[in-house]
């Protein structure tokens, strides 16, 4: 199949899976998905944002009547949207609108950073001879089966229908990597502090976007290049692909050479960043409590796990269940359990920062306390990213069947709880349980195969290596 | 029996009333001040049949500095029992308005203290009174329980607190204690007719403890401690054989001398009073109140009233403006709405006709509802329906003010005022809510039951509740009479709704603690393990294990001594040297813990 021809098969599905979701928008009555436990978070509910819009009318604090936990800022884009009507159209059509264009905002994105990934990838494989490895291309590009899968995953699908914000916290995560792929420093510093100001969680990508603008994007790992150096072999000095232009320097250099201005540079500019969006939220909510309170109602609320409606997650029913005494004391270790991964892993994966964030992601999605799918849409779209690094993955099948029965027996058994009364809500913990042991063996065994395929890249360099010295 | 029926409507009041008024001498009866009580009865046939009985004892001590034999009369509670149903026994007389509560217990309370210890005194209040009356009154002192309204309940802004406990059965227990802060008990004066079977048989039944002070009440100059009780029945009466009665006595019916022939009855004792309503807004047909004073009769000469029909009568019950009610809305367990209705009644039918003339008519109805806090209400979904079309929020809603609810600390609370044109026939305001999920710990014992929502309360401002008598102005006026001619405005309560939240399995918090911890044993341990496997180390362990098939038992000691050691498995080593290794290792480390143990013994304790 041509390139051209790929490409334009790209776009025809691009443009279907948009027209798929306008049409969608036009009916979200019938759907009511906005609704469902599993698409709106109390973070993420655009419900809980239109009341706290409200209240904030009203001259109360839009926080009042723990309703409302997001970001002060969102709530004066998205707000006015919500009160808006069109004659003739669904009440919420502006902002399933901004929900959509985000996410086709967000797939170009995946796109763009990896085509990035990929073409810095092949020239480190072939400088140092290991192109044949890359070869086994598939039907699409790695970067456009990444955003396919990001645009027709029905997660993310349901995600942007159902009325939840999610989409723009994904777009600020993407757009930190984006930025830190494409060394545009202040746009990556700007994503990680939009990210971290809407959902806290990707505080932690502060890591794998350090190491992208430190290191450049995925590399093979850097002992091979260390182990090329040593042997003197034959090198034709190859154009670079770090951020630093003008520098010339060897590749096998450049990949171990951690470039501290750019780091400074992201430093400074999250600082400059981190205060503005503070001075923002603090205009924004000086008559109600000032930022003290805004910390409390919406960091607060994530840490301490306050509401315990029911989602995909598995620390609401925990905490309706366990003993008040023991309380803090388990919040305390399931977030620790995300915090204590953080350096084993950023050790073991710092070649490949990409892959680092995916995993980061993964983890905080899957152990976060309001997970809801637009967070799973997220890394599942990330996952595309690596589809051929990830080719010897196992239970590939085994998860994707899990996914579909977890995702349909959770609706089925939260019907049969909420509204039939049949159920219980152990039936619900338990494809709760499911995803979450889903989600464990998603990240396991992609982690294990990207261990896995550095080990053959290792071999094959050292194979390679020796042959050549023969 | 239809040819008979001459259809009248109706009203009738008897007071009986007894009044003492005793003495107390002060130290060298320089100063005799007096208490008072006085008591009545108030009966009220209502239209289906059953009689209202309205006892009304009051004590009033003068003002004096030294309040302190009244302690026994203490702050005022509300306690009930049923519902006032509005629709068949009227909503706009004195009585329901000022007596019909809701179910369960309501108690407010204005406070004379500065605003910060208002709540402090509330909760003295709340556990002092459930010691009083023998209710879990003590249950409105957490703040999730009680609120503050503004404007919309009472205007008396920042010292008022209100709360209700709607579950609460009000009982004989609560009867008696109420009953002993009466002069002679239960046993003489009216208070010996509250036979209690038959008061707790009745339809409906409401104790009522009000207490003044004007140390409290700086408006009333004179007025000393009131204490105010009352006790609202209604009644089964037995008029099942009336009808029958009624068509014989009917010939006896025109030679009746002494009261106005078109009443249709006869009493057997001339009433001390007869009073005749004016103003009212029945014009043609006035209510009227025969008072019968029955200090002047005695054992020997009891007080014996005989009402003797002579024309079967329909009774009517003026209705408040716009009958209010109140139901969920939705179903399943995850949201809902409260929906409050409006139907027009026959009064704003009367007063749309009247006020045809005037160009813009407007009926002002009043909220007042608290919600508690599982009840998440949505307030940007209000949504207002007049006559079936919906309306612009902004059109309607005068003044709203509302206090949100915060989880686990306070109720929300809305107080709201809407403007109807008068040509209203029906008004539905709506209001969507999540409900919320609980901690195991935070249900009560009977969690499937549900949870409910206290009544609103709904008040008309334009219209007042009072019945202005025709009156001697000569001869004292009686305490429940005055009460009637007090102005104040109509008021009603809607139902306490039943909300079902769902519940989470009660019996499974060992099971959820030991999955969900196992669960997250699995990511943490299998992540570091794929993190910390090490290829080449294992390559070499195969092919030494290639090299040497040794048995499958010594393989798996040599796994096992390498798991404990912490070290990869290398050449496998003479096991004599790596058990010494161990144990030198081993007491170094006892010896060590040892140490730690004796220099925490001897030095640091």
């Amino acid at each position: 199949m041509s390139e051209k021809m790929k490409l334009g098969k790209f776009w025809i599905w691009g443009a279907a899976s948009l027209i798929f979701r306008l049409v969608l928008i036009y009916f979200p009555n019938n759907l009511n998905l906005a609704s469902r436990p599993e698409v709106s978070t109390p973070i993420t509910s655009l419900r809980r944002l239109a009341e706290g819009y409200w209240l904030k009318q009203a001259s109360l604090s839009p926080y009042a009547g723990s309703m409302y936990h997001g970001s002060p800022l969102l709530l004066s884009v998205l707000g006015p949207l919500t009160v808006k009507r069109i004659e003739g159209q669904p009440n919420d059509i502006l902002c399933s609108l901004v929900f959509v264009i985000a996410d086709v905002v967000n797939a170009m994105l995946i796109r763009v950073i990896g085509q990035n990934l990929q073409t810095s990838y092949n020239l480190r494989l072939k400088s140092l001879g290991l192109d044949s490895v890359s070869k086994c291309s598939a039907i699409l590009p790695s970067q456009d089966i990444a955003a396919l899968i990001y645009l027709w995953n029905p997660f993310t699908i349901v995600a942007c229908v159902g009325l939840s914000t999610s989409p723009i916290e994904n777009m600020a995560v993407i757009l930190s990597l984006y930025g830190a792929c494409t060394c545009r420093v202040p746009l990556a510093a700007f994503g990680w502090v939009m990210a971290t100001h809407l959902s806290l969680y990707p505080m932690i990508l502060i890591i794998p976007v350090v190491l992208l603008l430190g290191y450049g994007p995925e590399t093979p790992p850097r002992k091979l290049f260390m182990r090329r150096k040593d042997g003197k072999v034959e090198d034709s000095p190859l154009s670079h692909q770090s951020c630093q232009e003008g520098q010339a320097m060897e590749q096998q250099d450049l990949a171990n050479i951690f470039s501290w201005r750019l780091v400074v540079k992201f430093l400074v500019w999250s600082l400059i960043w981190s205060g503005y969006v503070l001075v923002l939220c603090g205009l924004s909510v000086k008559h109600y409590g000032g930022l003290h309170e805004m910390f409390k109602r919406t960091y607060g609320f994530i840490l301490t796990v306050p509401d315990l409606s029911p989602n995909i997650g598995v620390l609401w029913y925990f905490f309706a269940e366990v003993f008040d005494f023991f309380r803090n004391f388990f919040l305390i270790v399931f977030h620790m359990n995300i915090l204590f991964m953080i350096f084993p892993l950023a050790i073991r994966l710092n070649h490949r920062p990409c892959f680092l964030a995916f995993v980061y992601i993964a983890i905080s999605s899957m152990l976060k306390s309001y997970p809801s799918v637009g967070d799973s849409a997220l890394y599942l779209g990330l996952l595309g990213l690596f589809v051929n690094e990830l080719a010897d993955m196992q239970f590939s099948f085994f998860l994707f069947c899990v996914y579909v029965g977890v995702s349909l027996l959770s609706s089925v058994m939260h019907n049969l709880w909420i509204w039939r009364g049949t159920g219980n809500a152990n039936f619900y913990f338990a494809t709760a349980m499911a995803y979450a042991c889903l989600q464990i063996i998603l990240v396991v065994e992609s982690v294990s195969a990207m261990l896995n395929h550095d080990r053959k890249l290792t071999k094959l360099s050292i194979a390679k290596h020796q042959d050549s010295k023969s | 029996m239809a040819a008979f029926h001459i259809r009248q409507i109706f009203f009738l009041y008897l007071i009986f009333f007894c009044r003492f008024f005793y003495g107390d001498a002060a130290f060298g009866s320089v100063v005799i001040e007096e208490e008072e009580f006085s008591e009545e009865l108030l009966l009220r046939p209502l239209p289906d049949r059953k009689v209202l009985a309205h006892f009304h004892f009051e004590s009033r001590a003068p003002p004096t500095g030294s309040n302190g034999r009244h302690h026994h009369l203490f702050p005022k509670a509300i306690s009930q029992l049923g519902r006032w149903n509005y629709e068949s026994w009227g909503g706009f007389d004195p009585i329901p308005s000022n007596n019909a509560k809701p179910p369960g217990v309501e108690l407010w309370a204005v406070f004379d203290v500065p605003q910060d210890q208002v709540d402090a005194s509330w909760k003295n209040l709340t556990h002092s009174l459930s010691g009083l009356f023998c209710a879990s009154i003590n249950f409105l002192e957490s703040s999730t329980t009680y609120s503050a309204p503004q404007w919309g309940f009472r205007s008396a802004s920042g010292s008022l607190r209100y709360g209700t406990l709607p579950r609460e059965a009000v009982c004989t227990e609560n009867l008696t204690p109420w009953l002993k802060l009466l002069p002679c008990r239960g046993k003489d004066g009216i208070a010996a007719l509250m036979d209690r079977p038959s008061i707790y048989k009745g339809f409906y039944h409401s104790q009522r403890l009000h207490l003044t002070s004007t140390r409290f009440d700086s408006d009333d100059v004179d007025s000393g401690v009131v204490l105010e009780q009352t006790l609202t029945l209604g009644l089964v009466a037995e008029l099942d054989n009336l009808q029958k009665e009624n068509e014989m006595l009917v010939a006896d019916f025109i030679g009746y001398e002494g009261l106005r022939s078109s009443h249709g009855f006869q009493l057997s004792v001339k009433p001390d009073r007869i009073l005749e309503e004016v103003n009212g807004s029945h014009r043609n047909k006035p209510s009227i109140l025969y008072v019968f004073s029955v200090e002047k009769y005695s054992d020997s000469e009891p007080f014996d009233l005989g009402l003797t029909w002579k024309l079967p009568v329909v009774w009517s019950c003026q209705q408040a403006p716009l009958h209010a009610s109140r139901f969920l809305m939705g179903s399943g367990n995850e949201r809902g709405a409260i929906a409050i209705s409006f139907k027009s009644t026959r009064l704003s039918e009367e007063l749309l006709h009247s006020d045809l003339t005037e160009e813009k008519c407007n009926l002002q109805v009043k909220i007042f509802q608290v919600v508690p806090w599982y009840i998440k209400v949505y307030y940007h979904t209000l949504q207002v329906f007049v006559d079936e079309q919906p309306q612009e929020v902004s059109d309607v809603v005068e003044k709203i003010h509302v206090s949100t609810s915060e989880d686990k600390v306070a109720p929300g609370l809305m107080e709201m005022i809407l403007k109807f044109p008068c040509g209203t026939k029906s008004a539905v305001v709506t209001l969507e809510f999540d409900k919320g999920f609980l901690h195991i710990d935070e249900y009560p014992p009977n969690a499937n039951q549900g949870f409910d929502i206290p009544s609103a309360v709904i008040s008309y401002p334009d219209f007042q509740a009072s019945i202005q008598f025709l009156e001697d102005k000569s001869l004292e006026t009686l305490p429940i009479l005055a009460k009637l001619q007090e102005k104040s405005s109509v008021l009603s309560y809607t139902e306490v709704l039943l909300v079902p939240l769902t519940t989470p399995d009660f019996s499974m918090p060992y099971n959820v603690i030991t999955i969900t911890c196992t669960v997250f044993a699995l990511y943490f341990g299998s992540l570091l393990n794929v993190l910390r496997r090490r290829v080449a180390e294992e390559e070499r362990f195969l092919k030494s294990k290639d090299a040497k098939k040794g048995s499958p038992v010594s393989q798996f000691l040599s796994k096992l001594s390498a798991k404990l050691t912490g070290r990869p498995l290398e050449t496998p080593q003479p096991p004599s040297t790596s058990t010494s290794f161990i144990s030198s290792k081993l007491i170094l480390k006892v010896v060590l813990v040892a140490g730690i143990a004796v220099v925490w013994k001897f030095y640091l304790e």
